[in-house]
């Protein structure tokens, strides 16, 4: 029998302003046990999707259904009982500041599970240790790189144990031994784990490597969709010229400006 | 018409101004109820709020203490000076210590307060909102207000009234070593008047209250501006200058609503 999804979306839209909306009729299934990439350009939208899917903004037309509750018939207490089911790994990693590493990747145990000192502690150092860090769990954030510091976000965010874990940005400022130690990373616990993975980025030739399957997300909506093979051969202009990097094409390079000449008062002269 | 346009223009500059203020108000209001009913975690595991007391209060023990000192070493200078033309220098006591108990250590100290402690706890809170730390508690389903704002509250409302009481008696101190040692007023004169001058009820009960709200205003200030702050630098950086002003200017209007409700009316002290 095949599983249900684990995430539907179903016909959303949204809009910070009801004028201006950010989504529009979006449709998306991701299957269980899968690492699933939402593409598309900075401003796509692509991030307020990752914000329904984890309950923070819920959808001003159709439902969003997550780990089987729709997000918008929860409570508060519904929202929390379904985000301990989910992992997130924020862009910049979000590790607490004033804590060292080994009490960031405590943090999720120590708030949801009453735990004797001595369980944490190889809870935290088998985390730590699945992400290659267990050395620098004395260490503060501030003394971590930037890859160190995702890293042990991650750590943090599989704490719990998560069935969903969702990637803000996962590969930004990344160096490239630290990039392909996320990429790998990725790819291990989901599958280690038996979890679920929704990858949101613009770094489209690294993603297509590590997801399953590919959402590409233009002005909103879903332009287009399919395994990273059929990403890369799409004929669709749009995918096209963003998967090759072309300056030209459907996104044009000048924004939206009045005439140059009229711009510049040439018509006067 | 134009002066018409004008004025109107300006009418309506006003009224959003005010809107805005009133709305924000109710904000903050409905902020610090919210806070209030999640503060289970900050009190039951109450080593959280521990950690705010030493950050918010011991921390701003030395700018405390050194002011007091000084404070009071000022008021020993002034009042003798005045006292001793009307012949009252044994007085000297009565007044350093109504004045700091009264007034001068819950103002002072909560005026101290607010720039030292007010502005580190919006900061803080403001910093951790805008490098996604309060977002990734929520997605740990970990209320923030709950785990980080409420034990801040409570620190900074726990630490005030002891940081005022501190300020107060280092004032005194402050006061007997310019006035005893160093002006050479008799020091039997300088405490037995003070002990029969002082009132516990009227006195040093009004003084710690004054102590508490202003405590409870600055720390609400605080976190909330920390917690609504744009989450970029300027955005952190204007929420914590608001703290202060906001906060002084709040601190010396209850204090002039609450001198009112205490010392008039009663007849004490006239």
């Amino acid at each position: 029998m095949q599983q249900s999804p684990i995430v539907e979306i179903g016909n959303v839209s949204f809009g910070y302003d009801p004028a201006r909306p950010v989504l529009r009729d979006i449709n998306l299934e991701i299957a269980r046990g899968s690492v699933v990439g939402i593409m598309g350009q900075s401003g796509c939208g692509k991030t307020t999707l990752l914000r329904i899917i984890m309950g923070a903004h819920l959808p001003s037309g159709g439902t969003a259904r997550v780990l089987g509750e729709v997000t918008g018939r929860l409570d508060r207490e519904g929202l929390y009982r379904m985000r301990r089911k989910m992992g997130m790994l924020f862009q910049f990693g979000a590790l607490f500041t004033d804590m060292s590493v080994y009490e960031n990747v405590a943090f999720p145990l120590r708030e949801h599970a009453e735990l004797p000192d001595d369980l944490l502690r190889d809870l935290v150092l088998l985390k730590l240790q699945a992400v290659g860090l267990r050395g620098a769990a004395r260490l503060m954030p501030t003394e971590l790189s930037g890859g160190m510091a995702r890293r042990v976000a991650l750590a943090r965010s599989i704490a719990l144990d998560p069935q969903l874990i969702l990637y803000d940005e996962p590969f930004t400022g990344l160096d490239p031994i630290s990039f392909g130690v996320i990429v790998r990373l990725i790819r291990e616990l989901n599958d280690s784990l038996g979890a679920t993975s929704i990858i949101v980025t613009h770094d489209v030739q690294e993603a297509l490597g590590v997801v399953d399957y590919v959402y590409f997300m233009a002005a909103g909506r879903v332009i287009a969709q399919g395994t990273p093979a059929e990403i890369r051969s799409s004929a669709e202009p749009f995918v096209n010229q963003f998967v090759n990097g072309k300056s030209e094409g459907p996104v044009p390079f000048h924004y939206a400006a009045p005439d140059y000449g009229a711009d510049l008062d040439l018509a006067a002269a | 018409m134009q002066i018409v346009d004008a004025l109107r223009q300006r009418l309506e500059r006003l009224g959003a101004g005010v809107t805005s203020h009133v709305w924000r108000l109710g904000f903050a209001s409905r902020f610090l109820a919210y806070l209030v009913v999640h503060s289970g975690t900050a009190l039951r595991r109450f080593r959280l709020t521990i950690a705010e007391i030493y950050f918010a209060g011991v921390l701003s023990l030395i700018i405390i203490l050194v002011s007091g000192l000084f404070v009071g070493m000022v008021l020993a200078l002034q009042g003798y000076d005045t006292l001793q033309r009307f012949g009252a220098s044994e007085s000297l006591g009565v007044l350093v210590a109504l004045s700091l108990v009264r007034e001068l250590g819950p103002v002072v100290a909560g005026l101290l307060f607010a720039s030292r402690a007010g502005s580190a706890i919006t900061a803080e809170i403001g910093l951790m909102k805008a490098t996604e730390q309060l977002s990734a508690m929520e997605m740990m389903a970990v209320d923030p207000v709950a785990r980080v704002v409420a034990p801040r509250f409570w620190g900074g409302v726990i630490s005030m009234p002891l940081l005022a009481a501190l300020f107060s008696a280092m004032g005194i101190f402050g006061g007997y070593l310019v006035g005893v040692q160093l002006i050479g007023v008799d020091a039997g004169a300088f405490w037995s008047q003070m002990q029969a001058a002082v009132d516990l009820r009227n006195d040093i009960v009004n003084g710690i209250i004054k102590s508490i709200v202003f405590g409870i205003a600055v720390t609400w200030i605080a976190v909330f501006e920390g917690y609504d702050a744009p989450p970029t630098a300027e955005g952190v950086s204007r929420a914590t200058t608001r703290t202060v002003v906001t906060s002084s200017l709040a601190i010396l209007a209850l204090d002039f609503v609450l001198t009112a409700l205490m010392f008039t009316g009663g007849g004490h002290g006239q």
